[in-house]
């Protein structure tokens, strides 16, 4: 993992005084809500429906043992006991106080965490894969790429007010399990005559105009990374529509004037920039990719396991994932207990995970964008131990990429925003779901919730996806059927008029039923959507 | 009625003008007729209070109850964490939010 340098230890608690005196000068009124809020917007503090909201940033969603016990301290001491894994793979407090918001970030940078840059107009926390390092599938570990992008993005003082907010994915698989395509900015590392580079894709995004990230280059190489970024930040920032916050997405952009004319101007700006010789030193990204070496796995280990308890071999096949290694696993860890609300974990849980992952994982865990979180690299002979943990702290739900690993925002239950609530339907879907031989029958098929149209449930990208909207003052429910946030990226279909609460969840259950009448031998849910249309599950549903 | 609510400047807590304070449950909320946006503004220049709006409500023997779904679960706190709204002993609680 990576570890600061005095430079960035430096920074950051010098940030964290900056923001006290900030919200000093808050309680004494030498600052208005005008002039304060953009300063604490970017320290990652919102005022949310109930309370203050803190985003504390977990970088490319990688955290240590220590770094996690902290984020369970500061819930137990300063928040209400628990926190909340987001889509983009940080965590939220729910109930913080102003008065407490500086101590709370000077505990964070202890543990090298912050909140910088989890809200605004600027480069967003830079996403990447769960797997990243332990996948047999992956060019490179990626994660070196997203920490120099990170380093670079850190308070860039031309990217600080973009025209809108910017999130950048970096992967380096053919599977996708990132949505990287739905990305401002999603960067696949591919290796071409054995150098590393990058495809880059641009323009993709969800929220209110959902688009996904049409390529723009196949290949960048590796040394030339920051500067095509740059130029394409550039384009951006110089042509982005800051008259129309709707607008203002570079989707917009890059749909408006076309990928071509976009990328013939990011070539334009690029050609420039070369001419600077602003790229990063290379002996700075080998500094950064020494701290993601592989660790010293054991050898001569056996991949054998006694699957002779039955929950415990369900689990197995449920959330265990291949790792490179030989005689090592991949943990999944379920953040959607049925009765639980998707990506809540309490301080004990979060305690527990950071437990488990300085005995089992190499001090290391993962948060991912669908909120659960992964051990990445556990011993097999260790695998029924940690199960044992996970079942007695419930936290052994066997259910990922299944019909109730539900993708929920907070929705209306907690969010401003929001005009419906996005937990209770979850809960009520996963009630309706929760037989396992059921949800096993209905195999991968993943369902996202957003309460509004921001989509920060990822609902555009859900198989079956569900946006909440206000209908005089009422929840009601969209239903999308096709969409995709992996490799194979696809935007889902509104199949007609709303429902009620209820009413959606019988909508879904018509919609299953059908995929599991009309199903061809080993086709997934989204395979028999995309072959039959929309036609036959629209009669299905509103008959 | 109208009322005005908003959140405490220091904790965050949801409030509601209460007629000569704040209150932390709906339930006291005056109606302020008129004057809510003085009301806000001079309540926010003495550091009360933050992002504070009028809304429209109704009473009955039932209690003073928000006009939108919004602020009713802002009066009660979030519907799935009865332990954390303010009647956390009453299961039925979210149900007065729908």
């Amino acid at each position: 993992m990576y570890r600061y340098d005095s430079y960035d230890q430096s920074i950051v608690d010098a940030r964290v005084e900056e923001f006290r005196d900030q919200v000093q000068r808050r309680l004494t009124g030498a600052l208005t809500e005008d002039q304060f809020k953009p300063l604490r917007l970017m320290n990652g503090l919102y005022l949310q429906l109930h309370a203050y909201m803190l985003r504390v940033a977990i970088p490319y969603g990688t955290l240590s043992g220590k770094q996690m016990r902290k984020l369970g301290e500061i819930a137990a001491k300063y928040d209400r006991g628990y926190g909340h894994f987001t889509t983009r793979q940080n965590l939220q407090y729910n109930w913080i106080k102003l008065a407490d918001a500086p101590d709370i970030l000077a505990e964070l940078a202890t543990v090298e965490m912050h909140a910088i840059q989890t809200s605004g107009n600027c480069i967003r926390n830079i996403s990447s894969d769960q797997y990243a390092g332990v996948s047999a599938d992956e060019v490179a570990d990626p994660r070196p790429w997203a920490e120099l992008l990170r380093q670079w993005s850190s308070f860039h003082p031309e990217f600080t007010y973009l025209p809108r907010k910017f999130k950048i994915c970096v992967i380096a698989s053919d599977d996708d399990r990132a949505a990287m395509k739905l990305h401002d900015i999603g960067l696949k590392l591919v290796s071409k005559d054995g150098v590393i580079g990058a495809e880059v894709y641009a323009g993709g995004g969800m929220g209110r105009t959902p688009m996904v990230a049409p390529l723009i280059r196949d290949f960048v190489p590796e040394e030339e990374i920051v500067s095509y970024l740059e130029a394409c930040l550039r384009v951006y920032n110089r042509h982005g529509r800051r008259d129309n916050k709707y607008k203002a997405r570079i989707k917009i952009l890059v749909h408006e004037i076309g990928v071509e004319e976009y990328k013939r101007q990011v070539e334009e700006e690029f050609a420039h920039m070369r001419t600077l010789g602003l790229n990063p030193p290379v002996e700075e990204l080998n500094r950064i990719r020494a701290f993601f070496a592989p660790p010293a796995y054991e050898t001569g280990l056996s991949d054998a396991m006694d699957r002779s308890d039955p929950a415990f071999a369900l689990w197995v096949d449920r959330q265990v994932a291949a790792h490179k290694a030989p005689g090592y696993a991949i943990v999944n860890i379920s953040l959607k207990p049925l009765t639980g609300i998707p990506g809540d974990a309490s301080a004990e849980q979060i305690e527990l995970v950071a437990t488990l992952a300085e005995r089992y994982s190499l001090d290391e865990l993962r948060v991912t964008h669908a909120q659960n979180l992964v051990l990445p690299h556990v011993r097999k002979v260790d695998l029924y131990a940690i199960w044992r943990e996970l079942e007695e702290a419930g936290l052994a739900e066997a259910n990922l990429d299944l019909i109730t690993d539900i993708i929920a925002c907070p929705g209306l239950d907690y969010c401003a925003l929001a005009n419906a609530r996005s937990i209770p339907l979850a809960q009520k879907i996963a009630h309706r779901f929760a037989a396992a031989e059921r949800q096993a029958e209905l195999g991968e098929l993943k369902l996202k919730i957003s309460g509004c149209i921001n989509a920060c449930g990822h609902h555009h990208a859900g198989h079956i996806g569900i946006l909440g909207v206000d209908r005089k003052g009422v929840e009601n429910f969209q239903l999308s059927l096709g969409g995709s946030g992996a490799e194979d990226a696809s935007l889902g279909q509104i199949t007609g008029p709303g429902f009620s609460e209820d009413g959606v969840v019988d909508a879904i259950e018509k919609v299953t039923d059908l995929y599991l009448a009309q199903r061809e031998s080993g086709e997934r849910f989204l395979d028999t959507y995309r072959r039959l249309g929309m036609k036959p599950f629209k009669e299905a549903i509103y008959g | 009625m109208k009322i005005l609510t908003g959140n405490d400047l220091v904790s965050g807590d949801v409030i509601w003008w209460a007629g000569d304070g704040w209150s932390r449950q709906v339930g006291d909320s005056a109606d302020v007729g008129e004057r809510g946006d003085d009301l806000a503004r001079t309540e926010e220049a003495a550091l009360r209070v933050v992002g504070a709006y009028v809304i429209d409500a109704t009473v009955s023997d039932d209690g003073v109850r928000p006009a939108h779904i919004k602020d009713r679960i802002r009066a009660l706190g979030p519907t799935v964490r009865p332990d954390l709204t303010l009647k956390p002993n009453d299961a039925d609680a979210g149900n007065w939010v729908i």
